[in-house]
C-alpha cells in the first residue's frame, strides 16, 4: 500500500529540498512556453503580451490591487486547503462565502455598534453562516455517506437561489442609488475596516483585512504542525484507517474539518465587503472558491506556498485588464492560469516519485551491510 | 485463445521432457536481490511445491514466470524452448496460467464474465457470444467437478468458490501448467481438501501444478516434488517421501530455527483485562464473535488459537473499540465498554496490529510522527493540546535504539523500512505507553528471522515485568512458545482451553478445525504459518 | 456444539438482498406517479405539469444533462473519475457553434463538438493515467482551462462575426425538426380539455413526438448504444474491469492504460456533444456561460441512476423536468409538483410499514410526508428562487436517502500504475 496522489500532492508529504521548489519554478515556466504557442498561433505577439502584463502588473496602483485581491485568494485557498489536509473535497467554498457575505452584510447594515465591536460581530456572523452552510455536507457525509463533493457541488446551487430569494428588495437588499443594482443596506463607518497606505505612489489604500489574513495563515500552520487537533486532522487524511486504529474519532474529524472550512470560507468575502463595496450586491464577486482550490493545489496547502500562488494568480487577473485595451483577448490568462495548475501538479507527482524511489535506494544502500537478507519485492 | 482447454491427457513420449526449467534466474531491486541464482526443473504432470518463508522470494520468483517481472539473468524454458515473458498475456499464450493468492477478480462483474475478460468469445467480430461461453464453462467446469455457476455475481461467491473461479479461469485460456501462490492460506480446512481433490483431478489429466506454500504438511501430502527457496535462492530439491516436515523447515530457516520458548510462569493472580460475554456482529446481524469470556491475568500471556477469518479480527477490535460490541470488557477492574478507543489506549492497551500499513503506520509520515500515533495525548509527545517535537523526535531515537530499528534517521518516511524495521518500531511505540496490557495480533507476520527473534525477547521482557499479553497468532510454534494458556476460538466462540505445556502443534491444529480426539488431517499440521495479508 | 450445524465459510460475504428493479415494477413505479401527477394536476389545476409543451422542453433540457451522465459513465466505468466534465462541455458549446458557422451545416458543429470535449478528455487522460494525478484534482483544472480557452477562442472568433459578439455568436444554421404527422392537433385538442389522465396521456405523447430535434433523437440513440457497448462487447467488458478491478484486467493482459484512456476521451466526446447541443439546439448561438454547470448535474444523473445508462436516463429526465417546470410556470407547477411529493413520501412510508417492517424509518417518511402536504397546503406558489435549484435539492435529498444502495465501480477514483499486481 502505498500513499495516494493527493496525500502526496496535498503536502501531507514532504517534498524536500531543491526539487520541491524547483518543481513548481519549472511548472510556470512551462506554462508559459504553452501560453506563448497559443498566442503565437492566434496572431498576437507573445513577448510583447508577457511585457504588456509585467509592465501593468508593477505600476502602484496595480500593486496594491495585487495585494488586496490576493487578500481574498489568500483565505479561499486556507479554507480549501484545511479540507485537502484530510482528504476532504470543499468544492463548496464557493456558496459558504456567498451566503456568509450576503448575511453579515445584511447584519452589519443594520447594526449600530462602536467601531470594533461592529466589525466584530459582522465578521462572526459571516464565519458562523460558513460554517453552518458547511456543516450540512459534512453531517450529510457522516451520517448518510454522500460524498462531499457532490454535495457542495449541489449547496452552491442552492445558496445561489436562496441568496437570490434573500437579495430582493422585499427582504434584505434595498436599491443602490444611481444605478438600476439592488444590494444590502450600506455598512456604516463604525463597521468598516480600514485600510492603509503601503505602496508610495498611489492613494489606494491596502485592504486592512490583509492583516487578518496574515493572522490565519499563521493560525492555520499552528493549528496544523503544532498542535494535537492538527495531528490528528493530518493522520486522518494520511490513512483513515491508522487513525482509527489510534483512537481519533473519524466522522467527528470530518464534520469539525468541514465546519472549520466553512467558517473559513465565510471570511472569503470580508476583504471585499468591509475594506470596499460595504454592501452586498448583485454585482458582489463570485466564483472565489474555485480560485480559491486551484491557489491551494499550486501552494500544496502550505500556508507560505498559497501566499504565492494567491499573488501570482492576483496578478495575472489584475495585470490582464491592460490585454483588452491593446486587442489581445484577457482569456489568455485563464488559459495561463488553467496550464500553470495542471503542469504543476504534475511536476509535483514527478519530483514525488523521484524522490520516493531515492528515499528507498538511501535506506537500502545504508542498510545493505546489516541486513544480508533479500526482501521480497520492494519494501513497504 | 480459443483453443479446447482439456484436450486430453499429453502424449508419453513427452511426459519425461520438464515443463518448466529455470535456469539461475536473478532478480533485483533498488538495494535488495530478491531472487539469486534460481535453479528449478518441475516435470509435466506433477504437483511441483515450492516452499520457503515469508521473505524467501517466492512470490517474486513467480511474478517472473508469469510475466509480471522480468528477470535480471537466467533462462526460463517452457517445454523445453525458452521464451523470454514481458508480459501475462505471454505466459498465458505459452500454457502457463496463474492462480493469485489475493484472488484477481472483480466482485461486481458475473463469474462468467471474469472468466472470459481478455479472451472474449465474439459473435460477428463485435458482440460478446455469452452462449457459447456459457458453453465452454460449463464444460471445464464439470471435466474437472469444479461446480462453477456462470451467471452469479463473484461477490456473492464465498472464498473456496472464488478460487475455484480463478482456477477455472485459467483453464479456460487452455493452460497447461498452473501456478497456485499460497492457494491454502484464505482457506477453511475443508476447502483445502476439496482444493487438493481438485488439483489431483487436474494432474490426472496431464497438467503441471507449481504450488507455492509454507504450509510444510499440506506440501507434504500434495506433492510429487518439493523445491526450498531460502533468501532468495533454491537450495534443495527433494522428494516428499524423504523428507519430514521438521527437516524441511531446517531447509526453509537454515540451521537457526528460532524458538518462542518462554521459561518460568510469571502468571500473577491480578486480572489485567477481564471480557464477559463479548459479541460482536456483521453488519448483517450474523455474529462474528459470539458470546466470549476470558481473564488475562498480569504477566501472562493468553494466546489466541484459531484459523483466520474465525472471528479473532473482530475480537481484536472490539477489545479496541474499533468495533461496536455487546459484552463488558474490564480493564484493571474498571468497565472500558464504553469508552471510545481513545480513552481505552490512555488506560493502557497497546496494541500491535494484524496489518500494520493499515492499521499501524503512517506509511508517508517521517518515524518521529509515527511514534506519536496512538499516543497522541500523552507524554513526551504533547504538552496540552501542544505537540511537543523535541519530547517525540528525542523518544524516537531511544525507540530505534533500544529496538533496533534499522534506520538512517528518524526523519525518514515509514514507508522506507522494512517490513522488520516497521514491525519493531510498532513494537517499541506500543511498549513506549506503559501498556497494562497488549493485544499483539501477528506480531511476527511478514518480519524477517531477525527481528522476529527480536520481537519475542521483548514480548518476554514485558510480560516477565508484569504486562498482560493477548497474542492472535497464525504460526502456531509461536503461540505454544509464548504463550501461559491458550484457548481456541472457531466460528467466533471459544471452543477450547489448552494447556501449552503439553500440546502439539498437530493436536492445537486439530482443534483449531473441530476435531477431536482422532489423528490429525493432513492438511493442517505443523508449520501452519501463514502469509496471507488481510485482504 | 457441532460442527454440522454451521457451515464453515469464514468471510462468507454478507448474502444482502439486493434490491433488483424488474422492468414489471419499474412500469407499475411509472404508472403510479403518472396517476399521481394527474392528480395533482387535477387537484391544483397546474397544467403545465403534463402539458406537451413542459414534456418536449423537458426532453430538450434532459439531453445535454444526459449527454454529460453519458460522459461521466464511460469514464467512471473505467475507474476515472471525471469532475472536468464542466469544462469539456463548455469547450463543446464553442467548438459546435464554430463548426456549425464554419461548414454551414449544423452537424458539422455535432462533430467539431465531440472533438473538442474529446481533446479535453484527452488532457485528463493524460494527466490522470499517465501522470497518476488525483482525478478530481485534475478535473477541476480542466474546468478552468477548458472556460480560459473557451472565452478566448470566442473572443477572437466571434467578434469578427456579423452578429456575434465577445461573449455570443452569430445565429447557428438549426438543426431539422421532426414530428409524428397528423397527431399533433388532436392531441392538443384532447390535451386542452384537462380530463383526469387522458389528457396527460395526450401531452406527454405530444411532447415526444411533435417538433423533436433530429439532434435529440441521436442523442437518446447514444444511451443504449453506450449500453450496448459497455455490457454486451468484448470491448465495454474490458473497459469496466478497468473501473471494477485492474489489477484483475492487467493479470489477464488487459492493457489498463488504453482502456482507460479511450474511455476517458469518450468521455469527453459526449460531454463535447452535450455542449454543441446546448448552442446548436437548445440556444441557437454560443453563449458564455451557456452550460450552466449541467456538467456537474449530469454528474449527479449519473450517481442518481446508479452508474447505469437506463439510471441515468431517467436522472437526466427528471432534472431537464424540473428544469422545464421552471419555465412553465414555475412557481405554481413546483407548487404542484410538492402534492406529488407528498404523495410520493406517503406511499414510500406505507412501503416501509408492510413490505420491510422498518416502524421508525417509516414513521420519518410520514412525519416527511405530512410537512411537505403542510407547505403545499399553506402556500400558493414557490418562489422563483427556489424552483432555480430544485433539481440539486433532489440530488441531495436522492442521495442522502440512497446513498448506501448505490454501487460504484470499484476502482472508480482509485490510483493505477502498472505492475502494482501482487
Amino acid at each position: 500500500m502505498s500513499s495516494s496522489f493527493t496525500d502526496r500532492l496535498l503536502g501531507r508529504v514532504r517534498l524536500g529540498g531543491l526539487l520541491g521548489l524547483a518543481a513548481p519554478l519549472l511548472a510556470i515556466v512551462f506554462a508559459g512556453l504553452v501560453t506563448s504557442v497559443i498566442l503565437e498561433l492566434t496572431g498576437n505577439p507573445p513577448l510583447e503580451t508577457m511585457e504588456l502584463l509585467a509592465d501593468y502588473g508593477t505600476q502602484p496602483r496595480t500593486i496594491v490591487m495585487i495585494i488586496n485581491l490576493a487578500t481574498t485568494y489568500y483565505i479561499s485557498a486556507l479554507a480549501v486547503a484545511i479540507g485537502f489536509r484530510m482528504n476532504l473535497f470543499n468544492i463548496g467554498v464557493d456558496g459558504q462565502y456567498r451566503l456568509a457575505a450576503l448575511i453579515a452584510a445584511a447584519v452589519g447594515g443594520a447594526l449600530v455598534l462602536p467601531a470594533p465591536l461592529h466589525v466584530g460581530v459582522t465578521i462572526l456572523v459571516a464565519v458562523a453562516v460558513g460554517g453552518v452552510w458547511a456543516s450540512i455536507a459534512g453531517l450529510l457525509k457522516v451520517t448518510r455517506g454522500v460524498s462531499e463533493v457532490i454535495s457542495t457541488i449541489m449547496l452552491n446551487a442552492i445558496a445561489t437561489g436562496v441568496g437570490a430569494w434573500l437579495l430582493t428588495t422585499d427582504r434584505l437588499a434595498v436599491a443602490v442609488s444611481g444605478s438600476n443594482n439592488i444590494g444590502t443596506k450600506p455598512i456604516p463607518p463604525s463597521g468598516q475596516f480600514p485600510g492603509f497606505d503601503l505602496i508610495p505612489g498611489t492613494k489606494t489604500q491596502v485592504f486592512g483585512f490583509v492583516l487578518v489574513a496574515v493572522v490565519l495563515g499563521i493560525g492555520y500552520h499552528v493549528l496544523f504542525n503544532r498542535t494535537r487537533f492538527g495531528f490528528d486532522l493530518r493522520a486522518t487524511g494520511r490513512s483513515e484507517s491508522a487513525a482509527v486504529a489510534s483512537g481519533v474519532n473519524v466522522k467527528k474529524m470530518v464534520l469539525l474539518t468541514m465546519i472549520i472550512s466553512g467558517a473559513v470560507a465565510g471570511l472569503v468575502g470580508m476583504p471585499q465587503l468591509l475594506g470596499a463595496s460595504y454592501s452586498y450586491s448583485l454585482d458582489f464577486p463570485t466564483g472565489l472558491g474555485f480560485t480559491g482550490i486551484a491557489i491551494a493545489l499550486l501552494g500544496r496547502n502550505n500556508p507560505a506556498g498559497i501566499a504565492i500562488g494567491a499573488l501570482l494568480w492576483s496578478f495575472l487577473d489584475n495585470s490582464s485588464d491592460i490585454l483588452d485595451l491593446e486587442g489581445i483577448p484577457k482569456e489568455i490568462v485563464i488559459i495561463m492560469q488553467g496550464t500553470i495548475v495542471l503542469s504543476v501538479i504534475v511536476a509535483y507527482e514527478l519530483v514525488h516519485r523521484y524522490r520516493l524511489a531515492a528515499e528507498q535506494r538511501r535506506v537500502s544502500r545504508q542498510l545493505s551491510a546489516d541486513a544480508s537478507a533479500p526482501v521480497e519485492g520492494a519494501v513497504a | 485463445m480459443e483453443e479446447a482447454a482439456i484436450s486430453t491427457s499429453t502424449s508419453s513420449a513427452t511426459a519425461t521432457e520438464p515443463a518448466v526449467e529455470l535456469e539461475g534466474i536473478t532478480k533485483r531491486f533498488p538495494g535488495v536481490v530478491a531472487n539469486r541464482d534460481i535453479r528449478l526443473s518441475v516435470r509435466r504432470g506433477h504437483v511441483h511445491a515450492i516452499v520457503g518463508e515469508n521473505g524467501a522470494g517466492k512470490s517474486t520468483l513467480m511474478k517472473i514466470l508469469y510475466g509480471m517481472q522480468r528477470p535480471d539473468e537466467g533462462e526460463i524454458r517452457v517445454n523445453g524452448s525458452p521464451v523470454g515473458f514481458r508480459t501475462p498475456g505471454d505466459a498465458i499464450a505459452a500454457g502457463i496460467g496463474m492462480v493469485h493468492q489475493h484472488f484477481m477478480l472483480a466482485d461486481n462483474l458475473t463469474v462468467l464474465e471474469n472468466i472470459i475478460l481478455g479472451s472474449e468469445p465474439r459473435r460477428r467480430g463485435v458482440g460478446i457470444d455469452f452462449a457459447k461461453a456459457r458453453r465452454r464453462i460449463k464444460e471445464i467446469s464439470d471435466a474437472y467437478g469444479l461446480g462453477v455457476t456462470p451467471d452469479t455475481l463473484v461477490e456473492d461467491l464465498g472464498v473456496g468458490a472464488r478460487q475455484r473461479v480463478e482456477i477455472l479461469k485459467v483453464l479456460y485460456r487452455g493452460a497447461r501448467i498452473l501456478i497456485l501462490d499460497e492457494p491454502t492460506a484464505v482457506l477453511v480446512p475443508q476447502e483445502v481438501d476439496e482444493l487438493f481433490d481438485n488439483l489431483r483431478g487436474l494432474v490426472r489429466e496431464g497438467l503441471t501444478i507449481i504450488f507455492i506454500s509454507h504450509k510444510l504438511d499440506e506440501v507434504l501430502s500434495v506433492a510429487d516434488a518439493i523445491t526450498v527457496i531460502r533468501r532468495g535462492t533454491t537450495v534443495a530439491s527433494v522428494a516428499p517421501k524423504d523428507v519430514t516436515a521438521r527437516q524441511l523447515a531446517e531447509l526453509m530457516v537454515g540451521s537457526e530455527l528460532p524458538s518462542p520458548e518462554t521459561r518460568e510462569s510469571t502468571v500473577t493472580a491480578d486480572v489485567a483485562l477481564a471480557v464477559r460475554n463479548l459479541t460482536v456482529r456483521h453488519p448483517d446481524g450474523r455474529a462474528a464473535v459470539e458470546d466470549v469470556s476470558f481473564d488475562i491475568h498480569k504477566g501472562e500471556v493468553l494466546g489466541i488459537a484459531g484459523v483466520e477469518g474465525n472471528g479473532q479480527a473482530e475480537l481484536v477490535e472490539a477489545i479496541m473499540g474499533m468495533r461496536p460490541a455487546e459484552g463488558v470488557i474490564t480493564l484493571g477492574g474498571a468497565d472500558v465498554s464504553a469508552w471510545p478507543t481513545l480513552r481505552r489506549r490512555e488506560g493502557g492497551i497497546g496494541y500491535i496490529p494484524e496489518d500494520r500499513h493499515r492499521h499501524g503506520l503512517l506509511l508517508e509520515a517521517p518515524l518521529w510522527e509515527n511514534r506519536i500515533l496512538g499516543h497522541q495525548t500523552r507524554k513526551p509527545n504533547v504538552k496540552g493540546p501542544w505537540i511537543d517535537r523535541a519530547g517525540a523526535r528525542a523518544d524516537t531515537q531511544r525507540i530505534v535504539d533500544e529496538y533496533d530499528v534499522r534506520t538512517p534517521g528518524i526523519d525518514v518516511d515509514a514507508a522506507a523500512l522494512s517490513g522488520g524495521n516497521q514491525q519493531k518500531l510498532i513494537v517499541g511505540r506500543e511498549m513506549s505507553g506503559d501498556p497494562v496490557v497488549l493485544i499483539a495480533s501477528h506480531p511476527t507476520r511478514g518480519v524477517d528471522v531477525g527481528a522476529q527473534a527480536a520481537i519475542w525477547d521483548h514480548l518476554r521482557t514485558a510480560r516477565a515485568a508484569g504486562l498482560a499479553v493477548l497474542l492472535i497468532s497464525a504460526d502456531l510454534d509461536e503461540l505454544i512458545g509464548l504463550s501461559d494458556s491458550l484457548k481456541v476460538i472457531l466460528r467466533g466462540r471459544m471452543v477450547a482451553d489448552v494447556d501449552p505445556g503439553d500440546v502439539t502443534p498437530e493436536r492445537l491444529g486439530s482443534a483449531m478445525t473441530g476435531a477431536r480426539d482422532h489423528t490429525p488431517t493432513e492438511q493442517l499440521g505443523s508449520a501452519a504459518t501463514d502469509a496471507g495479508e488481510e485482504a | 456444539m457441532t460442527v454440522s450445524e454451521i457451515s464453515a465459510a469464514p468471510p462468507a460475504p454478507p448474502r444482502v438482498r439486493r434490491f433488483r428493479l424488474s422492468w414489471q415494477v419499474l412500469l407499475l413505479g411509472l404508472l403510479a406517479l403518472f396517476v399521481m401527477m394527474s392528480i395533482a394536476r387535477v387537484v391544483t389545476g397546474a397544467n403545465d405539469i403534463t402539458s406537451g409543451g413542459t414534456i418536449g422542453a423537458a426532453v430538450g433540457l434532459a439531453v445535454p444533462i444526459g449527454l454529460a451522465a453519458l460522459g461521466g459513465l464511460w469514464s467512471e466505468r473505467a475507474g476515472v473519475v471525471n469532475i472536468g466534465l464542466e469544462g469539456m462541455m463548455i469547450i463543446g458549446t464553442w467548438c459546435g457553434a464554430w463548426g456549425a458557422l464554419t461548414f454551414g451545416t449544423p452537424w458539422a458543429g455535432v462533430i467539431a463538438g465531440t472533438i473538442g470535449g474529446a481533446l479535453g478528455g484527452l488532457l485528463h487522460a493524460l494527466v490522470t493515467v499517465t501522470f497518476g494525478v488525483d482525478h478530481i484534482i485534475s478535473g477541476v483544472a480542466i474546468n478552468i482551462l477548458g472556460l480560459g480557452v473557451t472565452q478566448y477562442l470566442a473572443k477572437l472568433v466571434f467578434t469578427g462575426m456579423k452578429g456575434g459578439g465577445e461573449t455570443q455568436s452569430p445565429r447557428i444554421p438549426p438543426v431539422t425538426d421532426v414530428s409524428v404527422p397528423g397527431i399533433g392537433v388532436p392531441l392538443r385538442d384532447l390535451e386542452n380539455t384537462h380530463l383526469f389522465l387522458l389528457s396527460d396521456v395526450a401531452g406527454v405523447l405530444r411532447g415526444v413526438t411533435q417538433n423533436v430535434s433530429l439532434f435529440t433523437i441521436v442523442a437518446i440513440l447514444l444511451v443504449p448504444l453506450s449500453f450496448y457497448v459497455l455490457w454486451r462487447t468484448a470491448f465495454g467488458l474490458r473497459l469496466r474491469s478497468c473501473g471494477e478491478r485492474p489489477v484483475a484486467a492487467e493479470s489477464l493482459g488487459v492493457n489498463v492504460y488504453y482502456y482507460k484512456y479511450l474511455a476517458v476521451v469518450i468521455s469527453g466526446g459526449l460531454a463535447g456533444i452535450g455542449g454543441a447541443f446546448l448552442a446548436i439546439v437548445a440556444a441557437g448561438i454560443y453563449r458564455e456561460g451557456q452550460t450552466g454547470g449541467r456538467g456537474f448535474i449530469g454528474l449527479a444523473a449519473m450517481i442518481f441512476g446508479n452508474w447505469r445508462p437506463g439510471g441515468l436516463a431517467g436522472g437526466a429526465l427528471l432534472f431537464g423536468y424540473t428544469d422545464a417546470l421552471q419555465l412553465r410556470q414555475g412557481g405554481t407547477s413546483v407548487h404542484a409538483l410538492l402534492l406529488v411529493v407528498a404523495m410520493l413520501l406517503a406511499a414510500f412510508a406505507v412501503y416501509q410499514l408492510v413490505q420491510q417492517r422498518r416502524n421508525r424509518a417509516a414513521l420519518i417518511s410520514g412525519v416527511f410526508a405530512v410537512l411537505v402536504f403542510a407547505v403545499f397546503a399553506l402556500t400558493d406558489t414557490v418562489a422563483e428562487q427556489f424552483t432555480s435549484f430544485t433539481p440539486h435539492l433532489t440530488t441531495l435529498l436522492v442521495l442522502s436517502l440512497a446513498s448506501q444502495r448505490l454501487r460504484m465501480p470499484a476502482a472508480d477514483g482509485a490510483p493505477y500504475r502498472k505492475g502494482q499486481a501482487k
